[in-house]
Parts: C-alpha cells; structure tokens; sequence
C-alpha cells in the first residue's frame, strides 16, 4: 500500500499489511505450541501438522512482509535512510517504567526472520520423518515450534526486554531439545551443560539492559521520547555522544558476554558440541543456523552500541575482534581430531560464529550479517546431511572411523548436497560461503585489522582441509561397520593412528573439487546383509536437503560484490543508511501507543510535520534531514561512488541523531578473491592427499606418528581434551562453588529442617504422653472414679443408721433432741 | 434448800437413765432405766410444786406413777411375749426394722 | 435459827440421798446382774420418796414406796425370772454401740444444768408454804382434774387387759 504523499520535498515510503503486522509473526507458532500441547497426541499426524502449518505461515508472513519491506526501500532514495516500521503496546507501568512490547521491523529482522521460518520449515518437514515413532514426538514438536516463536519474537523486539524475552525461551527451548532423550544420563548433562553455560552469559545480557537504561533513559526520554530499553533509542543514544564512556564501555561488554555465551565464543563454546546429543534436526536448526546467530544478531541490532563502547574501527583490536579472532582459531583445530561428524560440524559452526564476530568487530556489518543468512543455508544442510546418514546408512551412529566410508555410492542425493554444502562453507566460488566470507575476511583487512585478516585466511585454511578430512572418512575409502552392513555395539576402539600433527594438526582426507560428483550411481538397497545395508533416504529427508542446497549455491548471489553495485541487493535492503536525521524520522511508527512528542524537531516541512502517528496504519516515514548537514551516504563497492561523509559514528552530531555508523566497504578485487581461493585449495589438496595416505595407503610414516612423537602426541592430546577447558570449568569452578553450597545445603536439611521436624514430632509426642497420664488418666478419670467412690462410701457410711436397732434409734432420737435443746439454750441466753 | 439441787438431781437421774437406755441390751433393763426416766420427772414435778405453793405437782407426781405402773405392766407382758417366740431379750436382735 | 439448823439438815439430809440415788442409778445401768440392778432401783425409788418427803410430799412419798417399790418392782422381779435372767454376773448386758451413750447423757446433762442454772440461779425454796395435804390433793384429783383421772382409770384397765391379752399363752 502506498501511503499518500502529505507534502512536497519529503518522501514518504511504502508500507503494507505484512510490515505492519509483522508483530504477528512469532505469534503464529506460539498459538500452534498451545495446541500442540492440548491437541497435538490426539491429532493423526501427532501434532506435527501444527508445527509445520504454523511455521509455513510464519514463513508467508515474513516472505510477504520482506517483499513490502523490498518495495519500501526502492522507493526510498538511493542513499536515505529508511525507517523501520515500529508498533508498541504498553505491556506494564511500574515505577515511572512503561515496560513495553512490539515490533522493530527493518532489513536486519526481516532477513533473519526469513532464516528462521524457512529453515523451521524445512526442519520440521524433516522431522516428520526423522523422528518417526519417537518417544516423545508431539514434545518435540512443540518444543521446536516454541523455539521458534521465540527467536522470532526475539528478532522481532522493538525493545530490549522483548529481546531478552525471545532469548530466554530459545534458551529453554535448547534445553528441552537437547535432552529429548534424557533417558540416557549423558544427554541431560549434555543440555544442562548448554543451559548452564549460556546462563553464565546471559547474566551479562541482564546487567547490560540495565546498566544501558540506567545511563540511556534520561537521553531517550527528552529527545525521543522512548524509553531507554528500546533498541532504536539505544542506537540513537550509543552516537550521540551523551554516553559516558565508563557505561557504553561496560554495557557493552556485559551484552558481548552474553553473545559469547550463546554464539560458543571462546571461552564459552565448551557447550555446542556437546549439545550434539540432541537430535539431529535440533543440532541443524538451533545449533547451526539459528539459535547459535542470536547472539550475532544482538550485536548487530544494537551495532552503535558495540560501535562507540568497543571503539570498533579506531584502534587495532577489540575486545569483540580478538574473541572471534581466537574462537576462529581453536575451533578449527579441534575440529580435525574428531571422529563423530555432528561434532565437525559443531566446531566447523563455532569457528563460522567467530568469523561473524570478528567481523562485526571489525566494522565488517554487513558481510557479517549476509555471512549469517548464508552460513545458515549451507550448514543446516550439513547437519540434516549428517541425519541423513545416520538415519539410512550408519544405523543411528555418528562415527566416522567407525560406521562410516564409501557412501557415496549408496547415497548419492546426501552426497552431492554434502559437497555443495562444503564447498560453500569453504568459500568457494561462485558458491554462497565466497560472497559472504571472503566479504568478512576483505573487509576486516580493509578496516585495518591486518592481523585478524590472516588469521581469517588461515580460518578459511583449515576450515577447507578439516572439512575435506571429514568428507573423505565419510563418503570415500572402503565402507565400515554399519556402513558395510553390520550392526555392531559400540566397541573400544584402539586410538586409530594419526598422522602428523603440526599446527594445523589435521587427518583430513582431501576430496577433488566440485566437478566430479556422480550424482546418479546405482544405489543399492542391500549391500552385503539380509538386512538392509545403507541406502539413500526417504523424499521427505532429501527434499529438504536438495531445497538447502539449491540456497547453498544461490543464495550468495543476493550480494555478488564481484559483479557490481547492482547485484548488492541484500545490502541495499539489510544496511542501515547512515544519515542525521530528525527524531521525528527515527521510526515509522504504527499504531500502538505512540510516542509523545519530542522536543526539537527539525523538519522544515510546513504541514503535517513530524507528529509521531497515532491510530493509522499510515504513518509517514520522513527522512526530512536536519538542517545544515549533508545526506549520510555509504561508500558502495564498485564504481567509485563518491562517499558521501556522514558523521554518524565519528563525531557527535549535531541537530539530529544518527542510528548507524559510517562504514566503509573494501573495493573488491578479482586478486584478493584468487588469492583466497589458492588457500582454500591447498588446504584441500594438502588435506585429500594425507586422508589417502594415512587411511588407505596406511603410509607407515604417517600412521601412528602422534603416538611415536612425544612433542606431537602432547599436542594432540591437548586437543583431544579440548584444551582442558572442561576440566577447568567443571572440576575446578563448578565443583569449587557448588561443592560447599551443596554440602552446607545437605547439611541444613538434615540437622535443620530435619530436626525441626523430628523435634516437633518429639515435643509432641511428650506433651500428649503427659496430658494422657495427668489430664485424662488423674483429673478426668479421677473426678469420674471419685464421685463413684464418693456415692458408695457416702452410702456405706449411712447405712449403720439404719440399723434396726432400738437401742440405736434411741440414741439417735436422744442425741440429736441434745443438740437441739443446746443450740435453744445458746440462742436464748 | 435450792430450787436447783432438787432439778439437778432430776437431771442427772434422767441422763443416767438416757444412757441406761441407749446402752442396755436387756429388755427389762431399759424397762428400769425408763422408771428411772420417770422418776426424775416426778421430782421435777413435785420440787415446782413446792416452789409454786399449788397442789397441781402432786397430782400429776400421782397420775405419772398410776401410768408407770400400767406401762411396766404392759411393757413385761411384751418382753414375756418377745421371750416366748425368740428365747432371748436381747434388743439387739431385735433388728427386723433394719434398713 | 432453828430455822437454820432446820435447813442445814435438810440440806445434809438431801445430799445425803441424793448421793445414794445416783450411785444407785449408776449401779442400776452399769450393773452385770439383772437382779442386781432391779435391786438398786429399789435404792434409787427409795430415796425419791425419800426425796419427796423433803419437798413436804408425804402422800406422794407414800404412793410411791407402795406402788413403785411394791408393785413395779415386784413385777420386774416377775419379769426378770420369767425370762430366765441368769442368776449371777452376765456378761453382755451392754449392747455393742453403749459408748454411744455417753456422749449423749453428758451432752443432755451439760445442757440442762446450763439452762437451770441459768434460769433458776439462786432461787430458794419457800418455807413457809402451806402445807399440802390428801385432802387438797383428793380435792383436786376429783375436782379440777376429774378427766385426767378418768383416762387414767381406762389407761389401766386397757393396761391390764392388754398385759393378759399379751401374757397368756395359746
């Protein structure tokens, strides 16, 4: 819908009905969880049909709300800044506080917002058949729709409670999915691990909320009228130099730790591997793709904050580059000494996540951001490429050495969408991973990160060889175990020799490139055993894969650099344009509780100037500049645009505000490409010619050459243990803190509380002993017995006079005439 | 002569005789604590007559001893007849009204 | 005094029997042997007459040695013999509660003598009172006081018949 033009000189954008109501989005799967959860075991298909149908609808929801979004921005200017379209409701009051919640709808949601529907989608379609006959199927459903509606709603979030909000489900969410089986002791601990350590970082995200507030909301309230929570005032604030610089500095340290928490940074990542023992189709939608990004996608949300507190592009390093910098590094490493192939994949993620830190903390948004939609793509194939095997061809067994080898023959629609995948994830062009990574890894050098730039091409290095090494063990060389048709228990494995372990210690196997792929061998059902040997996998795990697959190549072409300005597509939607503009032209707000009016207004319209909207779902979206300053323009990539300067980010501005910083992107160059490219080769090479040497050829040099070297047995052992930072954090933290508190625990319930209780058993056995034999045994049956007594010995004592005797009676009649006769006396004298 | 030496001796003869009565188990020897009883009356009597000057005391001293005497008779025919049926006077067994 | 003297006898000579009456009576209802006792009242009706005739009695003096003493006794003799009295000492003539009877006869006696004393006092008898003689008692016995004399004459005569109807044997 297009909103009526109001005045001459400005601008107003597109909206539509999806943006508008793109609150809707996380709503939709919410309401399917409720039903899942009342309806879904009574259902035919268990519940899954709301699952899948609700995540189809979201995925229409954000694909329409992308189009409208797609039709606002090419009707804004070239270089204007476009709104975001924002609606809140006051969610409570307290304390001066309005506690709000809505929706922030720009390029950046929407892209992710698209990520995650589609790959839910896809990932419950596939469950449908991964999980058939679980345990606990409808559960799992609903916990993987509740997920979703979580990250959504988190994406979403116009403010950061909203955010933490969506955070904190997809952090149970993870918790439930990965003990789906908790039957098995080791994947419980393995979820309470994931719960635990991203806990530890989500302290960091409350103490960064609060300590931004705290310093942001005198600022946001004046000049914007909005709240310090919300993300689009934080922005404004982050630039405008009213921060001091203890608070930016700390807030956003204390919000990057909870990135790392969530995102496996080092040295938090000790949780995403082991968070392996979920279900497949859980490890390739949270762990892969979505989940894990969101601690990316907070730094990306809130950039200026991270921008101006971690000094990003004024300096040689920051505390973000240098941790992703390392988590690239070590992740890598500990890939190449692992045997079960979900655990490649979830260092091959870790080390992927460090690149879009570094990235980010490089000043590389934008390369960062597409890295995230692509990365998505390809590595959820990986992983739903692993379920493949595991469901068809390796009998639920994740071994490589050990079930895997030759399955290229026997699965050929996993094998060939595994490839695609890889060469993805290496970089290769005109594969998805080289428009995104290769951008990173460019740009990080461009912005004068030279270090961190070779430590990316060396990222990129042993990203290719790891991948090829597990690659080679899985589809290549002679079949074993399951994969030869036998159905063994797991047995102790002797250390299967490794070969040489230099710095880039690796047993990968290389693999040729992409042109050789059969993508149509026989496959044999039965290879070997009566019972079925490995085969390719049902349509309904496949056609996902091939779906992935397709986007694994043709999704990096929605910002092919290399080709020109032109096909920068995502960047034109996804990057803020960086320009001073007014508050008023701070967001498009629709409907919802409005904002008050702020107090300078800059627009130089006559009519209708900038009064936030109120009921209509037409706002007007202007981009009227502050006076006296220039249009913020960003540098494009090719073509030489001129770059229009803009200050946002280097200095404060002045009447206005700005939301983003000026970046500048590095110009591609075809040579800095073809450089790369040889690196990813040799690793491959390198990589393909050990795995055939060591694995099939058993070159006696090579094998058994960790064992023989003392320096390089060191060595991979200390790999193995994953640098010992389990055992520091579980045996020596953990235990250290929690030891104590559970024993001084153990103790208050047992002599406490325990003898609390016994001793008010105690009392009142005593009590109700004594009352027994004083109250009722004495008084009670006492008073009962004495008035017995009392009755029979008054009797017994007045029978004598009726005794029948004269003499007695005489005496008696005398007697008592005696007394009578003395009282008469004593009365008359 | 005192009024009172004559009443206290009538006193003291009827609480002998009082006791006699209470104390004795014989028949016949409440029979005689009785005349002591009566005797002591007549004294009684006979000492207010003298003090009063009128000759009222000595009559009814008469009429007490003609009534004495048909009393005792009466009361020995009855110890006579207790004898006969029970072989004993002692009251003491004579204790039907017991109860 | 003559008069005196005339009353110091007569004091003595009260004393005197007064005495023997109650060591009489005492006898008579402590006595072990029924024909002991009987005897002893014979003492104590003795000196009542005695008694009487110091109250300037002598007709009632009289009567009383003769009917009393006479008669009465005589018939307490029967009665003690026709009802196989032990002769000699017996042994349970008190009944088992007698010492009931002493608190009794004290308290009766304290009680009287409080109240004569306290009413009477000191007060003497007159000497000079006309004397009184039969003839003034006959006259009142069958003048002033006829009725009682009548039921007096039925009393015994229903005595006597009632003493046979009683006595005789079927």
């Amino acid at each position: 819908m297009f909103a009526a033009s109001s005045e001459a000189g400005s601008a107003v954008l597109s909206s539509g009905f999806f943006l508008e109501h793109a609150w809707a989005i996380p709503i939709i799967p919410a309401v399917a969880f409720a039903l899942i959860i009342f309806f879904g075991k009574k259902m035919p298909m268990k519940g899954s049909e709301f699952g899948i149908a609700s995540m189809l609808g979201s995925l229409v929801f954000a694909a329409g709300a992308g189009y409208q979004w797609i039709q606002r921005v090419n009707g804004a200017g070239e270089e204007s800044y476009v709104a975001p379209i924002v609606k809140t409701w006051t969610w409570w009051q307290s304390g001066g506080v309005e506690f709000g919640i809505g929706q922030h709808i720009d390029g950046l949601s929407l892209a992710v917002l698209c990520v995650v529907a589609f790959i839910s989608s896809l990932v419950q379609i596939y469950s449908v058949e991964y999980l058939r006959g679980d345990r606990r199927y409808t559960h799992f459903f609903a916990s993987l729709t509740l997920f979703s509606a979580g990250m959504m709603n988190m994406v979403v979030a116009e403010n950061m409670i909203q955010l933490i909000l969506g955070w904190e489900i997809m952090g149970l969410c993870s918790f439930m999915l990965i003990g789906h089986w908790w039957e098995e002791a080791a994947n419980s601990r393995a979820a309470l691990k994931a719960f635990f350590t991203t806990r530890t970082g989500d302290m960091g995200l409350l103490a960064g909320t609060s300590i931004l507030f705290f310093a942001a909301n005198d600022w946001t309230q004046k000049t914007l009228g909005v709240s310090g929570f919300s993300i689009r005032g934080l922005s404004a604030w982050a630039l405008s130099g009213d921060p001091s610089h203890m608070a930016i500095v700390w807030g956003a340290a204390a919000l990057f730790i909870a990135a790392i928490g969530k995102s496996g940074q080092f040295p938090l990542h000790t949780w995403l591997p082991d968070a392996m023992a979920g279900p497949t189709p859980v490890s390739s939608l949270l762990h892969s793709s979505t989940m894990v990004v969101a601690g990316v996608f907070l730094v990306a949300r809130l950039y200026p904050v991270f921008f101006t507190g971690m000094d990003i592009l004024h300096g040689s390093a920051n505390f973000i580059v240098i941790i992703g910098g390392i988590t690239i590094v070590i992740a890598a490493a500990l890939a190449f000494v692992q045997t079960d192939i979900k655990k490649v994949l979830a260092y091959s993620t870790v080390s992927q996540l460090g690149y879009m830190m570094m990235g980010l903390g490089a000043g590389a948004w934008l390369p960062a951001v597409f890295h995230i939609f692509t990365h998505a793509f390809f590595k959820a194939c990986l992983f739903l490429g692993a379920g493949s095997i595991s469901h068809s061809a390796s009998h639920h067994s994740f071994e490589m050495k050990k079930d895997m080898g030759g399955l290229r023959k026997f699965m050929p629609v996993t094998f060939t969408t595994w490839v695609v995948s890889t060469l993805a994830l290496c970089g290769v062009f005109p594969f998805s991973g080289f428009f995104s990574k290769d951008e990173i890894i460019d740009n990080v050098g461009h912005n004068g990160y030279t270090l961190f730039m070779y430590i990316g091409l060396g990222g990129a290095f042993l990203t290719a060889a790891y991948m090829t090494r597990a690659t080679y063990l899985t589809f290549f060389g002679e079949p074993r175990g399951a994969a030869a048709g036998e159905h063994h228990d797991e047995h102790g494995d002797a250390h299967a020799p490794h070969d040489s372990h230099d710095d880039h210690g690796h047993d990968a196997h290389g693999h040729d490139d992409h042109a050789s792929h059969d993508t149509h061998a026989a496959h044999d059902d039965h290879h070997g055993d009566a019972h079925h040997g490995p085969h390719e996998s049902p349509a309904l795990i496949t056609v996902p894969l091939i779906i992935l697959a397709t986007l694994a190549i043709g999704s990096g072409f929605l910002n092919a650099a290399p080709f020109g300005e032109k096909w920068e597509n995502f960047k034109k939607w996804v990057e803020p344009r960086v320009e001073v503009i007014s508050p008023t032209g701070l967001a498009q707000v629709v409907g919802g509780a409005g904002e008050v009016r702020v107090a300078s207004d800059e627009s130089t319209d006559t009519t209708v100037a900038g009064e936030e909207a109120s009921a209509t779902s037409d706002g007007h979206g202007e981009e009227a500049t502050a006076s006296g300053d220039g249009h913020g323009e960003e540098a494009t990539t090719e073509g030489g645009h001129s770059a229009h300067e803009s200050p946002c980010g280097s200095e404060t501005p002045k009447d206005g505000i700005c939301v983003a910083p000026m970046i500048h992107h590095a110009p591609f160059k075809w040579s800095k490409a073809l450089m790369s490219m040889i690196i990813v080769f040799l690793g491959m090479l390198i990589s393909w010619t050990l795995c055939v040497q060591l694995y099939e050829k058993k070159n006696k040099s090579l094998v058994g050459l960790t064992e023989r070297n003392p320096l390089l047995g060191k060595g991979y052992r200390f790999l193995v243990n994953k640098y010992y930072l389990d055992a520091l954090y579980e045996n020596v933290i953990v235990r250290g803190i929690a030891h104590p508190i559970a024993a001084a625990a153990y103790w208050v319930n047992q002599n406490v509380l325990d003898g609390i209780v016994n001793g008010a058993g105690t009392v009142t056995k005593k009590v109700s002993g004594w009352v027994y034999r004083n109250v009722d045994q004495r008084v009670v049956d006492g008073a009962v017995n004495g008035s017995g007594n009392a009755a029979t010995g008054l009797g017994g004592f007045l029978r004598p006079v009726q005794s029948g005797k004269v003499n007695q009676y005489g005496a008696l009649l005398f007697g008592t005439a005696a007394i009578g006769a003395l009282v008469l006396v004593i009365i008359n004298t | 002569m005192l009024l009172n030496q004559f009443l206290i001796l009538g006193a003291v003869l009827f609480c002998i005789g009082v006791y006699g009565v209470i104390a004795r188990r014989n028949a016949v020897l409440v029979l005689m604590s009785i005349e002591l009883i009566l005797n002591s009356v007549n004294i009684n009597l006979l000492a207010f007559s003298l003090r009063n000057g009128s000759p009222d005391g000595h009559t009814f001293a008469l009429y007490v001893i003609a009534v004495a005497a048909a009393e005792v008779g009466v009361g020995l025919a009855m110890v006579l007849l207790m004898y006969r049926n029970r072989r004993s006077i002692a009251l003491d067994d004579l204790a039907e009204m017991k109860g | 005094m003559l008069a005196a003297d005339l009353l110091v006898a007569q004091n003595v000579g009260f004393y005197l029997i007064a005495a023997v009456m109650v060591v009489g009576a005492l006898r008579v209802v402590t006595s072990n042997n029924v024909v002991h006792a009987a005897l002893w009242l014979v003492v104590v009706l003795a000196g009542a007459a005695a008694q009487y005739v110091l109250l300037a009695a002598e007709f009632v003096a009289i009567t009383q040695v003769m009917v009393y003493i006479g008669a009465v006794m005589v018939l307490f003799l029967f009665g003690t013999m026709l009802t196989r009295a032990r002769i000699g000492a017996e042994t349970d003539l008190n009944n088992k509660n007698w010492i009931l009877g002493v608190p009794v006869a004290v308290l009766m006696l304290a009680t009287m003598v409080i109240a004569l004393n306290d009413g009477f006092g000191n007060e003497r008898l007159p000497l000079d009172a006309a004397p009184v003689n039969t003839r003034t008692v006959s006259d009142q016995i069958f003048g002033d006081y006829l009725l009682p004399f009548w039921a007096l004459s039925f009393v015994l005569l229903a005595a006597v018949i009632g003493a046979i109807v009683l006595a005789r044997k079927d």
